[in-house]
């Protein structure tokens, strides 16, 4: 068997030295927890938690045609965007088929910055650069993937703005999906009001050689805030929570941005982009199956990946599958995200789950499943 | 540290056992709590359920994922411990007090001479 170095981020012995349980992720071997998973989902609900996302693709677009390019390879409307902002959006094949979904930021006028999924880096890099070779050869930009000399954290959470005031007092300003140069150690430092887990945040792009510095200080300042450092785990029962996608369980080739929920990040109204026509047929005719989310609703294991789901109408029938599932830490009951055949995807539609040869009541719900009442 | 109390017997499967009489209570080590991470479902064998030594018999759940939980001896369920219905995570604050599983009356009590000792268990979780 072939052996595979995982990567490190720049930021694998400050892990060390918390005490991190390491995981492999995407290629990488990443922080799964430091107190407890429980224990960083609810410091990022209740007050701040500290994330390495160092293991992100970071793809650097820049030259007269860098929106004319990217705007036929993403699915959202980047004509919409002024520099500084942001927003979600998709790569798609021509069969509507999802590549990855990423956030993509105009920095200036002709400067575009991709945030892309680690698992899907190599895979976007070749697909973006055959694209530019077969279909946009003409267009004038230069392409690189920066992934290599950049770390990435994400400071999340109601107190996120307090604590990144002390390092970035401008960053206070920046309104959602909002994005800033900035300046950190001498080196650039990408700062954008995003985030995955339902929370206020920040998501924050330095070199590699600033990242511990970084850490360190936001740590510091925070810890009398109830700061935490978070890893993996709390990641992914907070994403869940929101009900965000994660490519490999709700995105993978074989589905579409419609299938998914993710319509409002399909711009069918801007030019011809790669998988348009697929896309506004399925808008126009509808979908046979369609992500939802739930929650269960008695006593039961928490769902998982891969279970299957039956309908609660009395025609007992299999009807989809899980394809994230947790016990939400905020909720304290099951919940999860999956596929269903439409006509169940409505909110408020009885469904059974079953688990280990049972079946278990649900119901699919409203995104996002978890919102604190303010 | 992981804590392995020497009065007890132990199941290459993370399990412990403690008999008194021709009965044993079983639970998990505070080395497979640990790891499991914070427990927050666990399903228990039906009381009467006969086991063979090595069936998965319990599922234990954390955030992340589902585990089972492996029968040490063979015998009949008599007793499990349903207050971890309610408090699973009374398992990760106390793996060899309240946070039993299950009690068996054991059919093969020879079995007990299979189980690992305090040492070779401690020795086979590298601690």
């Amino acid at each position: 068997m072939k052996e595979t170095q995982l990567k490190r981020t720049s930021l694998f012995d400050t892990h060390n030295k918390l005490d991190a349980r390491m995981v492999e992720f995407g290629g990488w071997e990443m922080p799964v927890l430091y107190s407890g998973i429980a224990q960083e989902h609810n410091a990022v609900r209740q007050a701040a938690g500290l994330f390495d996302i160092s293991h992100m693709g970071e793809l650097l677009f820049d030259g007269p045609d860098a929106l004319k390019f990217l705007n036929k390879i993403l699915t959202n409307d980047l004509a919409k965007l002024e520099p500084g902002q942001g927003q979600y959006t998709l790569i798609c094949q021509d069969n509507g088929g999802v590549i990855d979904d990423l956030y993509a930021y105009q920095l200036s006028d002709t400067r575009y910055l991709l945030i892309v999924n680690a698992s899907r880096l190599e895979i976007d890099w070749m697909w973006i650069k055959a694209q530019r070779n077969s279909r946009h050869k003409s267009l004038q930009l230069e392409m690189s993937d920066r992934s290599g000399d950049l770390a990435a954290m994400a400071l999340q959470g109601p107190k996120a703005a307090e604590i990144i005031a002390g390092v970035f007092p401008s960053a206070v300003e920046l309104r959602k999906n909002q994005i800033a140069e900035l300046e950190f150690g001498g080196a650039t430092a990408w700062v954008s009001r995003t985030g995955y887990t339902g929370e206020d945040g920040f998501e924050l792009v330095v070199p590699n050689e600033s990242a511990a510095a970084l850490w360190d200080q936001l740590m510091s300042l925070g810890q009398a805030l109830g700061l935490l450092p978070a890893g993996l785990g709390a990641r992914d029962t907070l994403r869940t929570e929101a009900a965000y996608s994660l490519y490999g369980h709700e995105l993978t080739s074989d589905t579409t941005p419609i299938e998914a929920a993710l319509g409002w990040a399909v711009a069918l109204d801007k030019p011809d982009f790669t998988g348009r026509e697929m896309l506004a047929a399925q808008k126009q005719d509808g979908v046979s199956r369609r992500c939802i989310a739930f929650k269960m609703t008695g006593k039961s294991a928490p769902p998982r990946e891969q279970y299957k789901i039956f309908s609660a109408d009395g025609t007992d029938r299999e009807i989809g599958e899980v394809t994230s599932g947790t016990q939400s830490p905020s909720l304290g009951c099951g919940i999860g995200l999956g596929y269903v055949e439409s006509a169940h995807a409505k909110s408020g539609t009885g469904i059974e789950i079953e688990i280990r040869n049972r079946r278990f009541p649900a119901q699919v719900v409203k995104r996002p499943i978890f919102q604190k009442s303010s | 540290m992981a804590d392995i109390p020497t009065h007890l017997k132990y199941a290459s499967s993370h399990e412990w056992v403690s008999v008194e009489g021709d009965t044993a209570t079983v639970g998990i080590s505070d080395h497979a709590q640990e790891e499991l991470t914070e427990l927050v479902f666990i399903e228990l064998p039906d009381l009467g359920r006969e086991l063979t030594a090595g069936d998965p018999c319990a599922v234990v759940e954390s955030v992340k994922t589902a585990s089972d939980i492996y029968a040490p001896l063979t015998g009949k369920i008599i007793d499990t411990n349903d207050a971890l219905d309610t408090e699973p995570g009374t398992v990760n604050d106390d793996p060899y007090g309240d946070g039993w599983f299950f009690k068996i009356r054991l059919t093969k009590p020879e079995e007990l001479d299979d189980l690992l000792s305090p040492d070779d268990y401690a020795e086979q979780v590298n601690i």
